[in-house]
């Protein structure tokens, strides 16, 4: 993963298997690449390093809560600690890091030679990296934000948040938004579109389904969060007083318009790892997916109902008895179609021949870990032992164990299986089970005891402790299980480097995948396919009427054309981080200088031919 | 109706249709003000309005965007992020106490 | 010809349908929930200014009725615009694209007349609740508005320079639903801001 960036400039060419220059060529080519695998290369990587970023602000928060009354961080900095902390593991890492795989295997998956919409794939991709630079260079400049990551009106004021903190904050995320936005346009278009011959929607692998269920959530989810930013960009630039109570404005409005985005969010960054899981299983344990439509059907049902359960963050504000009632019902309904897909994945196991691989092992370790998380969640579900467990430690464990016990584990599994695909190389499997037992047992370490320290009483978000308070021993507990969680991911990255220096090459397919990804070189040559692939039925690879027609790359067939670099894209993003830049300084002529660099990048764009 | 149509894409009405169209949407929109303005319809004013409005929105979007004769893809693009806009929409709504309308 | 080489990308399509009328299909139904949380925040705060002026107070109904006369039948325009091209009758495309857009200019003189006398009568962003989500939701309906001002006006100067052919149907069938979608927001608005003050 955190390779390719030198794979282009100083090894020309993974191995013996990097076809037609999939990654060749200098920096420039990777500037103006409309390339679905280079983007989701970039994607991939600097999602990893925004994850890095995020697990140090993590660690500096831990090494701050090992010891009662600490002195080591400041109540200052510990509060941007944590938001950003939260804004970027969510908007920086995982959500990119789930975008990385988009972009590499969806098309592969569905027989295509790239997405709908090569371009605007560029330009989401650079409108995120340039949106995530962006908001982490408030370090820079007087401060990151620090009102949390679901940033409560009216903390977020002018009058308690002077500076520009908060503002890095809101236009960062409208940014981000444009990005996300747009690529899940894109995704949509093309799972729709760009299926190939005989690839009906019920014959989709689960992993490009999630990612269509995924997009909508993301073009449905993120206007209301954009609403919501936009209106505190309002009151903070312009005087409005949509947040302000001595106006009448209404502080609960941000916390609806937040959470009708928050909710489907939390879909969005599981659903993802869910499709991941659903691939994996059935390749390792030789056998299709038990019950493969309950599967597509739970996660639809999950993105609808999703919708529906945004107040269960709302629990403690008061709502009133009935609305608390409907939503703490909604929310426990979800939990059906959630364990529909964790008996599907457990029955796929059963009477399989299960191959012990590190993919396979990062998937169990994600559904004994999901299954935590999910049952802490139904019991916040319940309105009433929510009161008690709001905003103290047992919300932070639960979100761990979902995001990171639960997505987090899916996503390494996703890493270790199709990082061969990505580079024609195997990362070790040896280096990779002793990565998996080690984050295992760190992270349970690490959280499993915050969820008594939550019960115990211990909020969240305060810098530090009294001693005598009964935290001592779960905080140091915490603290070294964070420090081993920390070491682990170095133990991922040595396996990586070990890999672009010797690892052995893959052929097309080191796993029996059933997928059509496996059918084509790894890595893939530029183009995909050479001859559009024609499947039969839901396995294709592994279906015995089809072994005359592996779409591989031996076919006697004229190269494809692709569509050729562009450097407008590029142009466009950058024209959209200037104006947030004017906005965020309030220098008109800064952000007519954006405004103007973003109309003259979609011109160019428009008029600009597919093919040079 | 749309299956019937759905390989004849270009099946769209003709000039005369459209025009007519706008004229039922002109004669909608007269009427709308025309009961802001009538003390008689007041106990009805709000689902009379909403009710005229919902049908110019049908009309627009379903002879203007064609969604009455293109593919019913279109339609479920449409009109599933419509739904869940329309139902928070309302849930927010009774949360909030503003049904007065 | 440049066309014909890309055509793996382009023309494949699974459904038989073209792929950015797809993308906007799938676009306006995000609208859909960034007006919806518009209209949330304007309905929420319905009476609950503190200060004037009110709405009742300010809103000029036959004024905005004919504006909103003039944005319908811009969408009249508009299809007469889309059929044209797609007869190949280019002379009248341009015609009803320049129509289409003027109309949209008128809709957009009226609202920086409607502002304007708003601030004159002083309801500013600033004033109260109302003044915030009312400049808020029209704005963002007007820039969408603008948007599709300029996106017309460049469609007319390509067909000026001749680069709008029939060929290009479909790529005003797409600035048409951009358009017509942008119309259909101003009818909830008219009925939820205006009729029902
Ligand atoms: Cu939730």
């Amino acid at each position: 993963m955190a390779v390719t960036g030198a794979v282009g400039a100083e090894t020309p060419g993974v191995g013996a298997q990097d076809h037609g220059g999939t990654y060749s060529g200098g920096i420039w080519s990777w500037l103006t690449t409309v390339d679905h695998k280079r983007i989701g290369v970039m994607y991939g990587v600097s999602a990893f390093l925004f994850f890095l970023v995020g697990g140090i602000e993590a660690l500096l928060i831990r090494l701050q809560l090992g010891t009662p009354e600490n002195t080591l961080i400041n109540p200052d900095l510990y509060n941007q600690l944590f938001t950003m902390h939260g804004t970027t593991m969510v908007f920086l890492a995982i959500m990119p890091l789930s975008a990385a795989f988009f972009n590499f295997i969806v098309p592969l998956q569905i027989g295509a030679r790239d997405v709908a919409f090569p371009r605007l794939n560029a330009f989401s991709f650079w409108v995120f990296f340039l949106g995530a630079l962006f908001m982490n260079s408030s370090f820079l400049f007087g401060g990151a934000p620090d009102a949390g990551w679901f940033g409560y009106a009216n903390l977020t004021s002018t009058q308690y948040s002077p500076g520009m903190r908060v503002d890095f904050w809101v236009l960062g995320l409208l940014v981000l938004g444009v990005s996300s936005i747009a690529a899940a346009l894109n995704f949509i278009v093309t799972i729709i579109n760009l299926r190939c011959e005989g690839m009906h929607f019920m014959r989709m692998p689960l992993f490009t389904w999630m990612t269509l269920i995924t997009s909508f959530l993301l073009v449905m989810a993120f206007p209301a969060i954009t609403v919501g930013l936009v209106l505190l960009m309002f009151d903070r630039m312009f005087g409005t007083q949509f947040f302000n109570p001595l106006a009448g404005g209404d502080v609960l409005l941000w916390q609806h318009l937040f959470w009708i985005f928050g909710h489907p969010e939390v879909y969005i960054l599981l659903l993802p790892g869910l499709g991941m899981v659903s691939e994996i299983i059935p390749v390792f344990s030789r056998k299709p997916l038990f019950g493969y439509a309950f599967v597509v059907y739970s996660g639809v049902l999950i993105a609808f109902l999703g919708f529906g359960v945004w107040a269960h963050h709302m629990f403690a504000v008061g709502l009133g008895p009935v609305a608390n009632t409907v939503f703490a019902a909604a929310t426990m309904l979800i939990a059906i179609p959630t364990g529909v897909k964790i008996f599907n994945w457990i029955a796929t196991l059963w009477g399989g021949s299960l191959r012990l691989k590190t993919p396979l092992y990062f998937c169990l370790g994600f559904i004994a870990m999901f299954i935590i998380g999910g049952l802490s969640g139904v019991m916040h579900a319940s309105a009433a032992a929510d009161l008690q467990q709001t905003d103290t430690y047992f919300i932070v464990a639960h979100i761990h164990y979902v995001l990171f016990g639960g997505v987090m584990f899916a996503l390494f599994a996703g890493m270790y299986y199709w990082i061969p695909k990505v580079t024609g190389r195997m990362l070790s499997d040896r280096l990779g089970k002793i990565h998996f037992w080690i984050m295992l047992v760190s992270f349970n370490l690490t959280f499993f005891p915050q969820h008594f320290l939550g019960l115990h009483g211990m909020p969240r978000r305060t810098f530090t402790y009294e001693s005598g308070l009964g935290f001592e021993a779960m905080n140091l507990m915490s603290t070294v299980g964070a420090l081993l969680l920390g070491s682990s991911m170095l133990i991922f990255i040595w396996n990586v480097l070990q890999m672009l220096r010797k690892g052995p090459p893959t052929g097309a397919d080191p796993w029996g995948g059933s997928t059509l990804e496996w059918s084509i070189a790894s890595p893939p040559p530029h183009y995909n396919f050479k001859v559009l692939p024609k499947v039969y039925g839901r396995d294709p690879l592994w279906a015995a009427d089809t072994s005359d027609s592996r779409p591989g790359d031996d076919v006697e067939a004229p190269e494809p054309h692709m569509p050729g670099p562009s450097a407008f894209p590029l142009t466009t993003a950058i024209g959209i981080v200037v104006m947030a830049a004017g906005g965020l300084t309030t220098t008109l002529p800064v952000l007519f200088v954006g405004v103007a660099v973003v109309l003259f990048g979609v011109y160019g764009w428009a008029f600009q031919p597919l093919e040079h | 109706m749309a299956q019937s149509n759905e390989h004849v894409q270009h099946a769209h009405p003709s000039n005369g249709t459209y025009v007519l169209v706008a004229a039922v949407l002109g004669v909608l929109t007269a009427v709308e003000v025309a009961v802001f303005y009538l003390e008689a319809v007041r106990p009805v004013l709000v689902p009379l309005l909403l009710t005229l409005s919902a049908a110019k929105f049908t009309m627009v979007v379903g002879f203007f965007m064609h969604l009455r004769f293109d593919s019913k893809l279109y339609r479920a693009l449409f009109v599933g992020p419509l739904v869940v806009a329309i139902a928070v929409m309302i849930a927010m709504l009774f949360i909030n106490g503003v049904f007065r309308l | 010809m440049s066309q014909t080489d890309v055509a793996t990308l382009e023309v494949h399509s699974a459904t038989g349908l073209p792929s950015r009328k797809i993308l906007m299909w799938a676009f306006i139904g995000s609208e859909c929930m960034l007006f919806g949380s518009l209209i949330i925040t304007y309905l929420v705060y319905r009476g609950k200014s503190i200060v004037g002026p009110y709405p009742e107070e300010l809103l000029n109904i036959p004024f905005i009725t004919v504006t909103t006369f003039v944005l319908l039948m811009s969408s009249l325009m508009m299809v007469l615009a889309l059929s044209a091209v797609q007869r190949g009758d280019m002379k009248w495309g341009k015609v009803w694209l320049l129509m289409t857009a003027v109309f949209g200019m008128v809709f957009l003189g009226g609202q920086v007349y409607e502002f304007t006398h708003f601030v004159h009568e002083g309801l500013t962003l600033q004033t109260n609740l109302f003044g915030g989500s009312f400049f808020l939701l029209t704005g963002t309906h007007g820039a969408h508005v603008t948007v599709g001002v300029i996106w017309l006006l460049s469609l007319f100067f390509m067909g000026v320079r001749g680069r709008l052919t029939q060929a290009s149907a479909e790529t005003v069938e797409i600035a048409g639903l951009y358009w017509h979608f942008v119309d259909v927001v101003w009818i909830v608005l008219f009925t939820l801001i205006y009729l029902l003050s």
